[in-house]
């Protein structure tokens, strides 16, 4: 038989030679000629020490620290380092008993043998002495120091949000997180966990079988240094937010404010609220699921995520919008006996004089007016259809900032709700329904929801006369920064800014006009406020009393949404609170001390029962 | 009995000699991996060294059971023999036991079995009945058959997935060689590797422009001055006009600029070389647009096919990335154990890293350390050199057959060997890439061990009937 490839032995002969020579040469490198690996070996195991930077602080509009860090100090294992040890004395260090440590050790041994993993948390700095003390004796533990939040008040809990430890899941997907690192969980916290994190550090030293550390591996090389986090500089002025939450407890509800010339909140509450020390460090779990089980839902941020009916407050939407449609005017006259009545249908209304203008009609809260004013806005003849001059009017409430998430930097905002043409469709078949079928969204009734936020960045507009910065939590990041880029973004709405002048006089007569205007509670002496009442219908018990206000009228500083559930009409609690807080924020101090302790005395339980 | 006394005359005793002292020298070093000082008595059957012990045992009966074996059982059961390992590598993917993300174990009571180890002379009996009964002819047709024979078991064994057996089998393509198959083939296959880790290690463009110069050169070599510049003129005018369209008005990276730009030079080339009939320009031209092709889709290869860990693993090897304490955690604490053996060792039982356990899988896939740390330099080349006797003795052995069919499967046994002994040892000592496959005859475990016995004796019984009339 002939073998034409019989040659091809030599080169495969070769190949066997080579492979020998490759593998003996390598080896006669790290055998003899390069001795670091000697080194290592002397003193044999790496420790990693990760340097933890500390995260970044936060401070108030006015440079008052919110947030700052406290040393904690956690201690880890590697399983594999350890050896037999006076585990009677090492409990005794820790205050554990024997169950709990062969519990915590199998934990760590399943996580990994090799790799570090925490033992003990957050132990105090007197137990830390202690064992540190005593280290040498138990190989292959050794202690991190960690940082924990402190707060200088016991405020903004759920503006700030909170820091966790990060969960398996996240660990899996980005790989700067390591088992038993912390992350913002929720909040500014969250938002900002990339700017406030900084950026972790890693010391590996070598370890000799005595737990003693000989110095730093490959000279350092594989070190990293740590950057600490960057500082931010809320845009909440902590003294009025520390007061909007005095004024809001016993009772149910929120406020926003906003500073109108820059979309900066000012104050965000929601009540009832709890002491963001509460969900630090080890007590957290625990407080966690307290918070979480209370009937009052504290953890809740009703400010971002209730979405409540505007009622009357969004009548002001209604008459801006035909002003701009031009189906009204400011000196339009619509009668009202007693309500709104159109063949069958009666919108009520309470006793007051007619008929009136807008500006009458904003002070005095008419139904009938928004009524007619709505429905002329959809009967509007420049459109084909009912239904198309119901999207143009959905389209200026979007302008507006309704029906989606504004876009706060907290990640829990929720969207509220503004009905669409296709949820009429659906409801009522494509196309066969009339102004009157929807006639209650004119009063801010019906399918509708608005946040607390949504409301006061209404107030926001009004207050700029048609134009808003998307609110936002956080004013410049790090000393000299600016804000996130999408805050220095100006919206604009599509009304007109002369469109806004009756609205605002109707407003400023609504809290400082004469018999008949809804919001005299609000009325301060030295400041003109201009404000709108409003109450959301609760199909489960006591309406909301609701108040959007900005003061003052010329030259506007601050923009107010109030919201207290289950307290009736705007005018009763929510009108009192606002004023209080523009008093508070313009003058410094509240001179109206009646005012203020009526507030503080009232007590609603939740629900609507008194 | 005079055939038995027979069969043991013409046994290859070099081979079975040095079989016996591999397996012995391994469990010495599995007893010092797995040293501790509660568990002295080396033949302690709850401990490794006491397991491997009995495996030995098992080994040398099964030896001996191949060996009274009539010689045409494997040549005729081959295909047999292969379409049943088959079946049970289907089997494995469904009833097998997942161990370490991978579904490549059968549980038989209190021992697991590898059959992806198995396999592999089934493997190499079935390609080189096929390679025998094609004696006369080496074509393209051939030798994508036996390809296939080869890549049949390859998927199965993907689909479980364990990668390093998958690439143990290419040691499977050193028979196709040894039988004729293109050496192009090879040449392709070693530059497409070559182009990987070139691209991995400098990035893409540096070598795409390097892929350049080396066609500039062809172009030099083969066709001249003049033709070369000519060439070079075209590319150049095509290159420009593709940059300028490239980078300034569609934003375009530089790589992919000079993909168009080969691209565009080449079809205002395509009607000279037709016309001239330049065989010679045209084959550089297709060679350095089809590299320049596969250099774009290596990255995304790399990115998207592989495992992150395995991506780690190779960058690790290439030095391009350290992290010595995720993946890059064995290979750190295996060159630490073995640069630490120095040149005589730390002596049996004295290997500090060995004894306080920091190379984890340190008595299976990397056994190598122990060798390197307690023995040194001096055994680490006993060892090597043992393997290489094992190899050159095998490739004699397969030289000296008259038929195909045991040359073919002597080439296979060497193949694999080769591939194990230098992947496995070369992966503790960082020049592959960290692969789970084990040391013949070193590592720890039952499977392996009987897998590559049975493999190496086949192959012994085969040589030792040479004389002996094949069907």
């Amino acid at each position: 038989m002939k073998d034409r490839y019989a040659n091809r032995k030599y080169f495969i002969m070769a190949l066997v030679l080579l492979a020998a020579i490759i593998l003996i040469t390598r080896l006669f490198y790290i055998q003899i000629v390069n001795k670091t690996y000697r080194v290592s070996a002397a003193n044999n195991a790496l420790r990693p020490v990760t340097q933890y930077p500390a995260r970044g602080l936060i401070y108030d509009r006015n440079g008052e620290l919110i947030v700052y860090n406290q040393a904690a100090y956690d201690l880890l294992v590697i399983p594999v380092q350890t050896s037999a040890f006076d585990t009677v004395r090492f409990n005794e260090i820790l205050g554990i008993t024997m169950d709990d440590f062969n519990g915590r050790m199998k934990a760590a041994v399943s996580y990994s043998r090799r790799a570090p993993s925490v033992f003990m948390k957050m132990i105090s700095s007197e137990t830390y002495a202690l064992l540190q003390e005593e280290l040498y004796r138990f190989p292959g533990f050794y202690v991190q120091a960690r940082t924990l939040r402190k707060y200088t008040r016991p405020v903004a809990a759920h503006l700030l949000g909170y820091v966790g430890e990060v969960d398996n899941k996240l660990i899996s997907k980005d790989r700067y997180y390591r088992s038993g690192d912390y992350i913002g969980v929720s909040g500014i916290e969250k938002s900002y966990e990339e700017h406030l994190r900084g950026r972790k550090g890693v010391n590996i030293f070598l370890v000799d079988v005595h737990n003693n550390i000989k110095g730093s591996y490959a000279e350092g090389r594989y070190d990293t240094v740590a950057v600490p986090g960057t500082n931010l500089w809320s845009t909440i002025d902590l003294t009025l937010q520390e007061y909007g939450e005095r004024l809001m407890q016993n009772k149910t509800g929120s406020i926003v404010a906003i500073e109108p010339a820059t979309g900066e909140i000012l104050t965000l509450v929601s009540s009832p609220t709890y002491d963001p020390a509460l969900l630090v460090g080890r007590v957290r779990s625990e407080n966690f699921s307290m918070l979480q089980a209370d009937t009052v839902k504290p953890l809740f941020d009703r400010a971002l995520m209730a979405s409540y009916p505007p009622g009357s407050t969004f009548k002001i939407m209604n008459g801006l919008i035909g002003l701009q449609e031009d189906v009204i005017h400011p000196t339009s006259l619509f009668s009202c006996s007693n309500g709104y009545h159109a063949g069958s249908l009666t919108v009520a209304c309470h006793s007051h004089s007619s008929p009136l203008n807008l500006v009458q009609a904003v002070a005095q809260s008419c139904n009938a007016w928004f009524c007619n004013a709505f429905r002329n806005t959809l009967e509007n003849p420049k459109y084909n259809s009912i239904q198309d001059a119901f999207d143009k009017w959905r389209d200026y409430l979007v302008a507006f900032g309704f029906g989606n998430k504004l876009g706060i930097d907290l990640s829990n905002e929720l969207p509220g709700n503004i009905p669409t043409r296709s949820y009429y469709d659906r409801y009522y078949g494509k196309d066969r329904w009339k102004a009157l079928t929807v006639i209650s969204l004119a009063i801010g009734q019906g399918e509708i929801g608005a946040t607390p936020l949504q409301m006061a960045n209404m107030a926001t507009v009004i207050a700029n006369r048609g134009s808003f910065y998307i609110p936002h939590v956080v004013k410049h990041i790090g000393n000299d920064g600016a804000p996130l880029p999408l805050y220095t973004q100006k919206y604009i709405t599509g009304i007109s800014p002369e469109n806004f002048d009756p609205v605002i006089e109707g407003m400023e007569g609504a809290v400082n006009g004469g018999p008949g205007s809804t919001a005299r509670g609000a009325r301060l002496d030295s400041i003109i406020i201009c404000g709108k009442t409003g109450t959301a219908q609760n199909p489960h018990g006591k309406d909301h009393s609701i108040f959007v206000a900005f003061a003052p009228k010329d030259n506007p500083q601050i923009a107010i949404a109030v919201y207290v559930e289950n307290a009736g009409f705007g005018s009763t609690f929510a009108a009192p609170i606002a004023s209080l807080l523009i008093e508070k924020y313009l003058t410094g101090e509240v001179k109206r001390k009646y005012l203020e302790d009526h507030v503080l005395r009232m007590v609603i339980q939740p629900g609507g029962k008194e | 009995m005079e055939k038995n006394n027979n069969i043991l005359t013409r046994l290859d005793w070099v081979t079975v000699i040095l079989w016996l002292l591999m397996m012995i020298m391994g469990w010495l070093n599995i007893y010092a991996a797995v040293y501790n000082e509660q568990h002295t008595s080396i033949f302690d059957l709850s401990q490794r060294y006491g397991k491997q012990l009995m495996w030995i045992f098992a080994a040398l009966v099964l030896a001996v059971f191949v060996i009274v074996t009539d010689n045409k059982l494997w040549f005729f059961f081959a295909w047999f023999i292969y379409g049943f390992f088959l079946l049970l590598l289907l089997l494995v993917l469904v009833l097998g036991k997942e161990i370490n993300g991978a579904r490549a174990w059968f549980e038989v009571g209190p021992f697991s079995i590898q059959p992806s180890e198995f396999a592999k002379f089934a493997t190499g009996l079935a390609l080189a009945s096929y390679l025998n009964s094609q004696r006369q002819s080496s074509g393209m047709k051939v030798m994508a058959a036996a390809t296939a024979i080869i890549i049949a078991p390859v998927m199965l064994i993907a689909l479980q997935p364990d990668m390093g057996s998958v690439i143990t089998y290419f040691a499977f393509f050193i028979v196709l060689y040894r039988e004729g198959m293109s050496i192009w083939v090879f040449i392709t296959a070693i530059l497409a590797v070559l182009l990987f880790l070139l691209t991995l290690i400098l990035g893409n463009l540096p070598v795409a422009i390097g892929l350049l110069g080396v066609a500039v050169f062809a172009l030099l070599v083969t066709s001249g001055y003049m033709v070369t510049l000519k060439a070079a003129g075209v590319m150049a005018v095509a290159g420009g006009a593709a940059y300028l369209a490239g980078h300034y008005l569609l934003d375009l990276d530089l790589m992919l600029i000079i993909v168009i730009a080969v691209f565009l030079a080449g079809i205002v080339y395509a009607w000279y070389i037709y016309r001239q009939k330049l065989k010679s320009q045209a084959i550089i031209y297709i060679f350095l647009l089809s590299g320049l092709l596969y250099l774009f889709t290596v990255d995304y290869a790399f990115n998207n096919v592989l495992k992150p860990h395995q991506q780690t693993r190779i960058n690790i090897m290439l030095g391009t990335e350290a992290d010595p304490f995720g993946e890059g955690y064995n290979l750190n604490q295996s060159l630490i154990s073995i640069g630490s053996g120095g040149f005589a060792g730390k002596g049996y039982l004295n290997g500090t890293q060995t004894k306080f356990k920091f190379v984890p899988e340190q008595s299976t896939d990397f056994i190598f350390c122990t060798v390197g740390e307690e023995w040194g330099f001096v055994g680490s080349t006993v060892v090597i050199g043992l393997f290489v006797l094992l190899l050159l003795r095998l490739l004699m052995m397969a030289e000296r057959q008259r038929t195909t069919f045991v040359r073919a499967y002597g080439y296979g046994v060497f193949g694999l060997f080769l591939v194990h002994f230098f992947v496995n040892i070369g992966m503790t000592i960082g020049v592959m890439p960290v692969i789970g496959i084990p040391l013949p005859f070193f590592s720890y475990g039952g499977s392996s061990l009987w897998g590559f016995t049975i493999l190496l004796f086949i192959f012994v019984r085969l040589d030792a009937g040479r004389t002996e009339y094949l069907g």
